[in-house]
């Protein structure tokens, strides 16, 4: 069992749900609720994770996280490292490639909300904040759960991209998903099987309780 | 100016043009059929809803004003507004949803006041239950109290009583008119149905395709609309044209000339003679003779004609008649229906009826029913 690399899927895992939390919310509010030119395309881009191969998702990061890219010079300048084929690097990939399933369930948990009873709470005085808070995040939470557990379950899972971004430096960028393939490529079946039975294991229990929570969400809110 | 005062202008995407006031205390019904623009005008009036050209002033207090590049947000203005389908929070009790709209910062004093608001509209006992719990009477109550709670300088009532059964209406019918003694602000209620503005307003306001019909005491606007489009949309439906042909004063007469048949109508004396006008009878107002003594002549505007169509409706029966004479509109008539199937009223039979003069207004010609920069939808 390499524990450095599942100490590492979840640290990344943990981070990257983090920080998608203000930015699923934050895009997938606007989403939901105002049109504007472009937005098609916008949604398109969100999107766009979910279809493209993980290993051209990969590519395109290396180069726009690239040294010679902008964004990588930029970081350069900032703190004297490079981007790519770094934790850092990957957490940048990571929150790219889970922006679909983040932002979806949460621009639909939003959509779900009748105008009517946004309206009213304008109408009660409630700032757009306290709305948030008091109204919305309220009734959006199962979206906004959902869109936790399956970029937390991603990013467990992610290879491709991963491989392509960060390469597999141990305890830099090896993650367990890649740790497993360098273990079945070492002929260490025992290994190999026992990490794959611990994210199948972490995967359907973080599935299975979200669907268990928004099933019950569901029912108080029937 | 004490009250509301409001200007709404745009051509698209919803036609606006409505300038109107409605005074502390009173209530003013906005009628007219779906899709006219009435919640729009109660949306602008919440800032919900952006008009190109607005202006939108409370008491002293100016809330939208496009001009001057003013427009308070929604949740900054003192508004209470009760929505079609309530709008209430799923996940909140009723007292919570009432103290959602209190400013009160002492939590104690929140409940205590969300309680006595409950209480007023009758709710007391139910503080904890959720909408989902309650019928749709008490959610609507719930709205109300959650909108009174914001402490409005105007009150907007969406066709609040649209989402309840007839039995249950009339209960908050009665509720609301008690209440409206201790209401001191505007209250605007928008509603398609003539009856409830006829209880409830103190005036009555005719809204079609975002302009403004008519506006008057609710009586005035039902009995004498000043157009026959206003005619229309209060749901009559004898409308016919005429000439004047003059005035007589004993006994005082206004004289009609109805495609060569002279018609007496209560005296109007603004009408010139001469003058290419409008007028109406109420269905109700519309006498059938007995068929087993036909007049002599001396009844009141006898005319006479075939019936085309006879339905019965519970109590009362409507005809319409195809009347002798070119006349191609139908004229129709109410009739109880004791006294339609005592006179063998159906499909076919010929009879003959008097128009009551008292009940006939008098309005300006029927304009042509579109503009012609005005593409009918």
């Amino acid at each position: 069992m390499d524990w450095d690399a599942l100490w590492l899927s979840m640290s990344l895992a943990v981070l990257t749900v983090l920080a998608l939390l203000p930015i699923g919310i934050g895009l997938g509010r606007v989403l939901a609720y105002r049109s504007f030119r472009g937005k098609e395309i916008v949604e398109a881009l969100v999107a766009l994770p979910l279809v493209l191969p993980p290993t051209v998702l990969g590519y395109y990061l290396l180069v726009a996280l690239g040294h010679a890219s902008p964004v990588g010079q930029l970081w350069h300048a900032a703190f004297g490292s490079q981007l790519v084929f770094t934790f850092e690097g990957l957490l940048v990939a990571s929150i790219i490639f889970n922006l679909p399933f983040a932002i979806q369930p949460i621009q639909r948990s939003f959509e779900a909300i009748p105008v009517e009873v946004r309206d009213a709470a304008a109408c009660c005085g409630m700032s757009p904040w306290s709305a948030l808070g008091r109204v919305e995040l309220p009734l959006a939470w199962p979206g906004v759960l959902t869109a936790l557990v399956l970029g937390f379950a991603h990013t467990l899972g992610e290879f491709g991209v991963v491989l392509m971004v960060g390469g597999s430096i141990p305890g830099e960028t090896r993650t367990i998903a890649v740790s497993i393939y360098d273990r079945v490529q070492a002929f260490d079946d025992v290994a190999a099987a026992r990490m794959s039975a611990l994210l199948l294991a972490i995967s359907l229990v973080t599935i299975a309780a979200t669907f268990h929570f928004s099933r019950r969400v569901g029912r108080r809110l029937g | 100016m004490r009250g509301l005062s409001l200007e709404l202008r745009q051509e698209a995407p919803i036609p606006l043009d409505i300038a109107l006031t409605c005074a502390p205390g009173e209530l003013l019904a906005l009628v007219g059929p779906s899709g006219c623009g009435k919640s729009t005008i109660l949306r602008s009036i919440a800032g919900l809803y952006r008009p190109r050209v607005a202006k939108v002033a409370v008491d002293d207090e100016i809330w939208t004003d496009t001009s001057a590049g003013i427009r308070v947000a929604t949740w900054m203005r003192h508004v209470g507004m009760v929505f079609q389908s309530y709008g209430l929070f799923p996940h909140m009790s009723a007292i919570g949803n009432v103290e959602a709209a209190l400013a009160t910062p002492d939590p104690a004093e929140r409940r205590r006041r969300a309680a006595a608001l409950l209480d007023q509209v009758n709710l007391g006992g139910l503080e904890q239950r959720r909408p989902d719990q309650l019928s749709g009477g008490q959610q609507q109550r719930v709205a109300v109290a959650r909108a009174l709670a914001r402490e409005p300088k105007v009150l907007l009532l969406d066709e609040p009583f649209s989402a309840v059964d007839k039995l249950t209406r009339g209960r908050l019918y009665e509720e609301l008119a008690g209440m409206r003694r201790s209401l001191a602000m505007p209250i605007l209620l928008v509603t398609h149905d003539l009856d409830e503005a006829l209880m409830l307003a103190d005036r009555l306001c005719l809204v079609q395709r975002g302009r403004i019909l008519q506006q008057g005491r609710p009586l005035d606007v039902v009995n004498r609309p000043t157009t026959p489009e206003a005619a229309r949309v209060v749901g009559h439906r004898n409308i016919f044209p005429a000439r004047v042909a003059g005035h007589r004063l004993d006994p005082p007469a206004t004289l009609l000339d109805w495609r060569g048949r002279r018609i007496e109508a209560a005296l109007q004396p603004a009408w010139s003679v001469g003058a290419e006008v409008s007028w109406l009878i109420p269905p109700s107002k519309v006498v059938l003779h007995r068929r087993d003594r036909p007049s002599r002549g001396e009844a009141e505007n006898p005319v006479a004609g075939t019936i085309s169509s006879f339905v019965a409706l519970g109590d009362t029966t409507i005809s319409a008649i195809v009347l002798d004479g070119g006349e191609p509109r139908r004229l129709t008539l109410h009739v109880a229906r004791h006294a339609a199937e005592r006179n063998g009223l159906a499909a076919g039979v010929r009879i003959s009826v008097s128009l009551l003069a008292e009940a006939i207004h008098v309005m300006p010609a029927q304009r042509p029913r579109y503009r012609r920069d005005e593409v009918p939808r």
